[in-house]
């Protein structure tokens, strides 16, 4: 019985592989071989469409069109009934959980980008002198691979907490208690618990940042350290004076970059502590206010906080992108 | 201070030299060693954990297995059998290959094609669509939650495999776009105006010459998008609502982690049975996730 029924079930799930994937493929085909049989002019003005099309049409419906109706509904009621002007993004600036959220969203900022982007420029540079680099950058990048919700779940074990006398599991307390601490409670104290989960993330990005900014600091032109170590510069003017200036772009991509996803951050939180005692962060209670609160006006007004946010990098990654299109 | 003679084979290096050289660089190899544990230790401290009993998890920690490392009647695989039967972690493990396989073919197809399009394709208003494309990097993709889950449950589509491909199809595609039209722009226009010259279609040109020239960067965004679309927990949580038949992996383990909190044999098994897969193909294709890094890194 057990046995048939895993049988139907992998059946089912290649037919639903095949299918999903077979789907996209027979419809280019489909659509080429229709094209095919307009006259030559028209067809070669239909053709960029025929390509095109499926990539229009998806970005249409699962992004601008959601996000102008997104906007629309931020100035709504709860069910999006009536207009009720800015009282959503007035909630959202003055309620007080929001207000802790947008702090607890700095802190992420601040903590996360900095720590990440600064000690993975230290490990990038470091790295590059011993034989086992990419032994050792493959452990610190490794993290990148595994999911917010795993994790998670490491890091839960990791803080894991028994009551003092109780021989404790979670490394962090297993050290407190042998350095003669009391055991605490990492997630549930207000003071640590926003740190306990900024760590987690850390843990998270500083692979990221290394492994970019390790193939700038390889790009940077042997022969110009040379010169600087001739004229008697130490290791420490070379990174100051040499290898930050000569990198300074990737760095501001890299932090950019993580700015982004920080700003985003919500599996974390919501394994964790589920944005109890204080932990919130912006997406986090957008979703509480979209699932548990069932306020899709709140919802929509966080949402909109949040694109608010990434704009400036939005413009200055089109910006960029012209110049490089100018190049070309 | 000129520590780094590294143009010197160490054979021509004097016994002081050598010496002096071992001390300035120590301090390198120990901050480097020390992180390196530091970001291995949380991983391994679970996988080791997964394999022993549940008492045992329970009473001791993970460290106080290398006291008899050699014992090795402390470890079992009970705990996976139990998640993987018990816990249903074996047919999400399932759902997640049958989310992830068609969310990663689908953007590479519509993306390849697109890119080749935007590329080498003549057409009213390209330049401008790409400009929107680049910008599309970055929205949040928590600014299309409710208006797509509300078009899905009025279609009857929430809770369906179909949901979560079409979703996570839109959300890769602008990367995927960017990525690969970038690359296909670089390909030598000679080649491909002597094919067409000779009279080659453009689908001729795309699947002959553009596709399998385009294979390392078609393969950084695969393995980019594979690993997003495994990894995801928020696209699965709104679209497949509380439909535990289609759930993934990371939704499994999310609910595990609010029922069976304390129950850490599980909870240990089935956080790495979520992260073989990534891991292997982390292991597998580390270079083109590299790749993919280095390129997308402006991705939102």
């Amino acid at each position: 019985m057990q046995d048939t029924s895993n049988a139907i079930r992998l059946l089912s799930a290649i037919a639903a592989i095949m299918v999903g994937s077979g789907g996209v493929i027979a419809l280019f085909y489909g659509a080429n071989m229709l094209v095919n049989r307009l006259p030559y002019k028209a067809r070669s003005r239909m053709l960029p469409w025929v390509y095109m099309t499926p990539a229009i049409a998806v970005l249409t419906a699962f992004l601008i069109l959601p996000t102008i109706r997104t906007i629309i509904i931020s100035f709504m009621d709860r069910r999006s009934e009536n207009f009720v002007g800015l009282d959503n993004y007035i909630f959202a600036f003055t309620n007080p959980d929001m207000l802790i959220a947008f702090r607890n969203n700095i802190l992420w900022l601040g903590l996360v980008t900095g720590i990440s982007v600064s000690l993975g420029l230290v490990i990038a540079v470091l790295v590059d002198r011993v034989k086992y680099e990419p032994f050792a950058k493959a452990l610190i990048f490794l993290p990148m691979a595994i999911s917010f919700v795993g994790a998670s779940v490491i890091w839960r074990f990791v803080y894991a907490y028994q009551p003092p006398g109780v021989e404790q599991i979670g490394l962090l307390n297993a050290i407190a208690v042998s350095l003669g601490f009391e055991p605490i409670g990492w997630l549930v104290n207000k003071t640590v618990n926003n740190f306990a989960l900024i760590a987690i993330m850390i843990w998270l990005q500083t692979g990221f940042a290394m492994v970019l900014l390790s193939s700038a600091v390889k790009g940077i032109p042997q022969d110009v350290v040379e010169a600087a170590r001739i004229d008697g510069a130490n290791e420490f003017q070379i990174f100051w004076r040499i290898t930050i200036p000569m990198i300074s772009s990737t760095i501001i991509v890299v932090s950019t970059t993580i700015i982004v996803l920080v700003l985003k951050v919500f599996d974390i939180v919501f394994v964790m502590t589920g944005g109890n005692l204080d932990t919130d962060v912006i997406a986090s209670r957008m979703i509480k206010e979209m699932f548990n609160f069932r306020n899709f006006g709140r919802g929509s007004a966080i949402a909109v906080i949040l694109l608010l946010a990434v704009i400036p990098v939005m413009v200055a990654n089109i910006r960029r992108f012209q110049q490089q299109e100018a190049n070309r | 201070m000129n520590t780094l003679p590294e143009k010197r084979s160490p054979q021509s290096l004097t016994g002081m030299e050598r010496l002096e050289k071992s001390l300035t660089t120590a301090p390198v190899h120990f901050v480097v060693i020390a992180l390196a544990l530091l970001w291995t230790l949380p991983t391994a401290g679970l996988l080791i954990s997964s394999f022993r009993q549940p008492e045992a998890l329970l009473e001791s920690g993970w460290w106080t297995v290398f006291a008899s490392p050699l014992n090795l009647g402390q470890f079992h695989l009970g705990n996976y059998v139990e998640v993987l039967s018990g816990q249903g972690m074996g047919q999400a493990f399932l759902n997640s290959l049958i989310i992830t396989i068609p969310a990663t073919v689908m953007p590479i197809a519509i993306a390849t094609f697109a890119a080749y399009a935007l590329a080498w394709m003549q057409f009213p208003g390209r330049q401008l669509l790409f400009v929107v494309i680049v910008g599309l990097l970055v929205v949040p993709l928590q600014m299309t939650l409710i208006p797509v889950l509300r078009a899905y449950n009025s279609l009857g589509l929430s809770g369906t495999f179909l949901a979560v491909w079409l979703a996570h199809t839109g959300y890769g595609l602008p990367l995927g776009i960017y990525l690969l039209r970038n690359y296909i722009g670089t390909l030598p226009r000679d080649l491909i105006e002597a094919a067409a010259v000779d009279g080659a279609s453009h689908l001729k040109i795309f699947t002959r010459i553009v596709v399998p020239l385009s294979t390392p960067a078609i393969a950084s965004f695969a393995v980019f998008q594979f690993l997003w679309v495994w990894n995801d927990l928020l696209v699965s949580l709104v679209y497949l609502g509380g439909n535990q038949n289609v759930a993934p992996v990371t939704l499994v383990l999310r609910n595990l982690v609010g029922d069976r909190g304390q129950d850490w044999h599980l909870l240990t098994a089935g956080a790495f049975i979520s992260m073989i897969v990534p891991l292997l193909v982390f292991f597998a294709l580390q270079r083109y996730f590299v790749r993919g890094l280095l390129a997308g890194s402006v991705k939102g």
